[in-house]
């Protein structure tokens, strides 16, 4: 598979299947044993600092007593030697380049629409907050391309949906390509140029219509999914790859949002 | 020299009068060197959650100064080679890529046991009791030479050089294992690292506060400033600030009263942290009042 700049793939498929250990092998963490890649034109792990990379999560305890803004801003900073933050002039390096810093820093935090509450405890934030946060974090460097290690994942369906639309946005808005790996594909199927399925060693690539359908993807997951067409066109994928079967208590979490909020 | 020193209402007469002993001058010296660099320390330990790492390096003094009484070396090398080779131990067992938090705090504890044990042989080897048990336990601060004080400064120097040069990297590394290893941080030899600076800071510590009250020193202070801000300069500078009140606290009404130091040290350290908790407290009591009063709000945007 190849991916251009400016496009935003989704990388889907079962537990296990090799989702989250691609997105290590294309920052040279994991070597291949078999097979190549060639990340923004040159090997694996060398042009790191130019690719925005979220873990897979990850969630700040409550007790994590550090701002947003500050996670933020290790992103940007974090891999450089000296004192973290507000520390004398001398130490903390060039006045213009720290200047310059928190300004990106900034940005990125509007960037992702996380301004009202990125100088709170990040402990405090609820775990939408987080992801947009850590979102910032990955932009934070202008990166080319960005890797995002489940996302959606832990958000509740509201949660799911505005941080699929924003990832589309900043994809279109800076022309980075993103790579995204999650479960379930239907929050995310409007803003798609292309998908990749990995399942039990194979894989499937194309654009939405050439690989969601019911039988490729039954074939895939060796289990029937059906891929339903709603009456405004959007295709929704039933049976696998089913999300995470917490939904029941989304009530709570609105509860804890307009505490937080 | 006077019979009881007590404590007038002119502070500037008893201040004064605390300095003309050269063992206070030296006490409140070694407190200093020991407030800066444990509170720096104990605020990446609390990031880290390594308190329990801490608390075994703390341990580690127990086998060091049995060990030193043994072969019959300055107590200080014990604590410094003991500690630096626990620092070593738990880096080596409870930080991998896969471990998970309770196997890490499992193989600490394994660590520990083994730590007291060998201190346990020592001391029966030792054929005798150990005479400076309470010492030990304890603290000296009152009894602190002059080349004692130098070997805390050294130290204390040689730790902060460290720190300033590792801090963003480590604080990085601490809250972000995953991304500061993908780009480029070498995550794992930072944790090593810092647990050697830790077990450095645990021995100098434990020289003033004893083997029992190194948390007054090492956690309180950073574990009481996180209480109050999470901004990191200001949490960083409030640890320095809370470690020095203590110590300096401590050691003054220790001079003008019969009880010893280190109760009144951890007594003040506990004191401001419970004083800061109540205080977050009432402060986030208030705060979800007025959030319960504003109109709801739901941050997902959903129709």
């Amino acid at each position: 598979m190849s991916m251009a700049q400016g496009e935003f793939v989704a990388l889907l498929g079962a537990n296990g299947s090799g989702k989250s250990t691609l997105l290590k092998v294309a920052l040279g963490m994991l070597r291949l044993t078999a097979g190549s890649i060639s990340v923004l034109g040159g090997p694996a792990g060398d042009a790191n600092a130019q690719i925005g990379y979220l873990p897979q999560r990850r969630a700040f305890d409550g007790g994590t007593r550090l701002r947003g803004v500050d996670i933020v801003r290790l992103g940007c900073d974090g891999a450089r030697w000296g004192v973290p933050l507000p520390m004398p002039r001398m130490i903390g390096g060039p006045a213009r380049r720290r200047k310059a810093d928190a300004e990106r820093v900034e940005q990125a935090i509007e960037l992702v629409g996380a301004s009202a509450y990125a100088k709170r405890p990040i402990g405090e934030c609820s775990g939408g907050e987080q992801q947009r946060l850590l979102i910032a974090q990955a932009l934070v460097q202008r990166p080319r391309l960005l890797l995002l290690d489940e996302p959606l994942d832990s958000l509740d369906l509201p949660n799911q949906a505005t941080v699929a639309a924003f990832v589309a946005r900043i994809c279109a808005q800076e022309g980075v390509a993103v790579l995204l790996v999650a479960h379930d594909v239907n929050p995310l199927l409007p803003y798609l140029d292309r998908v990749v399925y990995l399942a039990a060693g194979r894989a499937v690539e194309g654009t939405v219509e050439e690989v969601i359908d019911s039988d490729t993807l039954s074939r895939l997951y060796e289990v029937p999914v059906e891929v339903l067409k709603a009456r405004d066109g959007r295709l929704v994928v039933v049976g696998q790859p089913e999300p995470p079967a917490h939904h029941h208590d989304r009530h709570e979490h609105a509860h804890e949002h307009t505490h937080a909020g | 020299m006077q019979a009881e020193p007590t404590l007038t209402w002119n502070l500037a007469r008893d201040v004064s009068e605390v300095l003309e002993y050269h063992f206070m001058v030296n006490a409140l010296l070694a407190g200093t060197i020991v407030a800066v660099m444990a509170g720096l320390l104990g605020w990446f330990m609390v990031i880290r959650s390594e308190t329990f790492a801490g608390h075994t390096l703390a341990m580690m003094a127990f086998p060091g100064a049995s060990a030193a009484a043994l072969i019959g070396v300055g107590a200080a090398w014990g604590y410094f080679v003991f500690c630096g080779a626990g620092a070593l131990a738990i880096g080596r067992f409870s930080r991998g890529r896969t471990r998970s938090w309770s196997e890490q705090s499992a193989s600490i504890g394994a660590v520990q046991a083994f730590a007291l044990a060998l201190g346990f042989l020592f001391v029966s080897l030792y054929g005798g009791v150990l005479g400076d048990l309470e010492n030990l336990l304890f603290g000296t601060v009152l009894g602190i030479s002059d080349g004692q004080v130098l070997t805390l400064a050294a130290v204390a120097a040689g730790s902060l050089i460290a720190l300033a040069a590792l801090g963003r990297p480590l604080l990085f590394a601490s809250v972000d294992p995953d991304l500061a290893g993908a780009r480029g941080v070498p995550v794992r030899r930072l944790s090593i690292v810092f647990l050697g600076l830790l077990g450095l800071a645990v021995a100098a510590t434990s020289q003033i506060t004893g083997v029992l009250l190194v948390f007054a020193l090492l956690l309180a202070p950073a574990a009481t400033a996180q209480v109050l801000t999470a901004r990191p300069g200001l949490s960083l500078a409030l640890t320095v600030a809370l470690g020095l009140m203590i110590v300096w606290l401590g050691l003054g009404v220790s001079y003008f009263s019969a009880y010893p130091a280190g109760f009144y040290v951890a007594s003040i350290a506990f004191a401001l942290y419970v004083l800061a908790r109540a205080w977050a407290w009432a402060h986030g009591a208030s705060r979800r009042r007025m959030a319960l009063t504003r109109e709801p709000t739901h941050e997902g945007v959903i129709a």
